[in-house]
């Protein structure tokens, strides 16, 4: 039954062909009519307003004019720079220890050991509590004023690294990266475990009667065959990143502070927007800070698509 | 075989090392909430016993913060969200997983874009709308953002379990004449599992959320847990007590609803972000 949808409506027409399927329309129109009007519409508007400057409620249109001033004039690009420096380093913590913690966490769940499915349960729970939770259950910990960290540290005549972490310029980024760490390692947990289950039995078998070692196995059977999901992985982790906000605002405010130390794209985006302390909020250039991450996801996905997937695929064959 | 059972237990180890990890600070702001102010910074490690335990944080919470209100909001928006997501979304995914018609291959494409791109990059229009549709400071806003976000992932996991009902089931209320809307309404318990699935995948994110309530609900009377308890945590950040008890509240209900969906939760995301 292929029959467009664009077809006439008539019921002239409908008597003479086969019957226009209506049910199609009905059962596919209220998800494709909110996705377009809450989602893709406010994107392409987003994006349409970058490209035009609003004074007493006009809009005109000005072209790149906008994203000029985003990577042309000093008031912005500092910012911008700093926040795309920073979220790559977000970014890079994430891929350096979340990704190979939870591949690990994966590997030692895939063991059939005895209570598999109470650490599992355990080990996501962090990943479902909201960010802002996260952010000031850690915020207390990492407070010089409550002591947890130094009962804890004390003992083990570590008091040296008894310091207010997130308080200073050069350890804040990378303490908020470790807690945001800390709470999404059960997403690739998960995502690794699901890819390593459905390795057959048989290869472990044969690998075993060859009397390979776990790392062996690990390197040589459940590396390989779990290449797909490190790529699908690794290109979340970038799009989560990339549009984090959360934490870092729940934490640092939204100056990212210490003085702009934590800053990252999402957090720039909402001061852009909406202003902070003396700084007026400008949704258009708001809205060419969105347009800037929109392109660095796009670019993302694509070296995602075009590198990862072509060598996959060479791999395999 | 004694080698086997070596790496067991370092096996076990590891993860009961990392148990630790995951739940420490949790179980820190739990059991210190149950505390004096005093025993709080002296004992830390302690639990309560009788002689320090106090309910003063959960007393100052309940005079100066409208919890139970937020707690409400956030109730409604998730719930509204999750039924509104799971309608429309499962029969798109029926359309899309039973007929053939000339657009549906880009029908289910355009659907997907949304699991990639980001509904935050849309902020400013989705404001703008919202403002010209009077709808900011409404739970509204909330769960129609929350709606579109969810449906691209739910659209394709639905699709992928709706495709494996067994044709014959269809053909045959079809020969006993049912209509298409019957046969949808028919599949619906026999993909019950999915449903579940993206029940509890979609929930999280939502109830959890900052960005949009902040912009679109910063009202008092729309406000949501998160961002109360956000507002209340920065008012309140050198009263102790009263802070760990907000964020015991904010932590307990998320846990047990995981906890009860946990099963879903992971079928979910292993069985829609794999395939």
């Amino acid at each position: 039954m292929s029959v467009s949808s664009t077809q006439s409506f008539s019921p002239a027409r409908r008597a003479r062909r086969r019957p226009f399927p209506l049910h199609i329309v009905v059962f596919l129109a209220p998800a494709v009519l909110i996705y377009t009007v809450v989602m893709i519409y406010p994107i392409l508007a987003s994006l349409w307003l970058s490209l035009n400057h609003t004074a007493d409620g006009v809009n005109t249109f000005v072209g790149v004019s906008n994203y000029q001033r985003l990577l042309g004039t000093e008031l912005y690009v500092q910012p911008l720079l700093n926040a795309l420096k920073n979220n790559l380093i977000f970014f890079g913590i994430h891929m350096l220890v979340q990704n190979p913690v939870g591949m690990l966490l994966a590997v030692l769940l895939t063991l059939k050991l005895r209570g598999t499915a109470v650490y599992r349960t355990i080990l996501f729970t962090p990943t479902v509590m909201s960010v802002v939770v996260v952010g000031f259950a850690w915020k207390l910990i990492l407070n010089p004023a409550w002591g947890v960290q130094r009962s804890l540290l004390t003992p083990l005549h570590l008091q040296a690294l008894d310091l207010p972490w997130l308080g200073l310029a050069s350890s804040a980024l990378t303490t908020l990266s470790l807690i945001s760490v800390w709470q999404n390692v059960g997403i690739p947990m998960l995502l690794f475990l699901a890819a390593l289950v459905r390795i057959p039995e048989e290869l472990y078998e044969a690998a075993r009667l060859d009397g390979a070692g776990a790392w062996t196995v690990f390197r040589y059977i459940q590396l390989p065959l779990i290449l797909p999901t490190v790529g699908i992985v690794s290109v979340l982790t970038f799009v989560g990143n990339f549009n984090a906000f959360d934490l870092i605002y729940a934490v640092q405010g939204a100056i990212a502070g210490p003085n702009f130390a934590s800053d990252i794209l999402g957090t720039l985006f909402y001061r852009t927007f909406f202003g902070y302390q003396l700084q007026p909020g400008d949704p258009n250039m708001g809205a060419a800070v969105a347009g800037f991450m929109l392109v660095v996801i796009l670019i993302g996905l694509l070296i995602y698509l075009v590198a990862w997937q072509r060598r996959i695929t060479e791999v395999q064959f | 075989m004694r080698r086997a059972g070596s790496s067991r237990v370092l096996a076990h180890l590891a993860l009961l090392f990392y148990c630790l990890i995951a739940l420490f600070p949790t179980l820190m702001i739990v059991v210190n909430s149950f505390k004096d102010r005093v025993s709080i910074f002296a004992q830390p490690f302690a639990l309560p016993t009788a002689k320090t335990f106090s309910l003063d944080g959960y007393r100052t919470l309940a005079e100066s913060a409208n919890f139970p209100l937020y707690f409400l909001n956030s109730l409604t928006t998730t719930l509204g969200s999750l039924l509104l997501i799971l309608f429309v979304s499962s029969m798109a995914a029926y359309a899309l997983s039973e007929y053939t018609f000339r657009l549906n291959a880009l029908t289910a494409l355009y659907l997907s874009i949304g699991i990639m791109v980001p509904i935050r990059l849309g902020t400013v229009g989705i404001l703008n709308l919202m403002v010209s549709l009077h709808l900011v400071n409404t739970l509204w806003a909330l769960i129609l953002v929350y709606t579109a976000q969810g449906i691209p992932l739910a659209v394709f996991v639905l699709t992928s379990f709706m495709r494996g009902v067994p044709r014959e089931l269809k053909e045959a209320a079809r020969i006993d004449g049912a209509s298409e809307y019957r046969i949808y309404g028919l599949t619906l318990p026999l993909i019950r599992p999915a449903l579940g699935a993206v029940t509890a995948i979609s929930m999280i994110p939502i109830w959890n959320d900052l960005w949009f309530p902040l912009i679109l609900a910063p009202g008092e009377k729309t406000k949501t847990i998160v961002l109360g308890a956000s507002a209340f945590l920065g008012q309140f950040v050198n009263d102790y007590s009263a802070v760990l008890a907000a964020l015991t509240l904010a932590i307990v209900p998320v846990v047990i609803l995981y906890v009860l969906f946990s099963r879903q939760l992971v079928s979910g995301i292993t069985g829609g972000a794999v395939k």
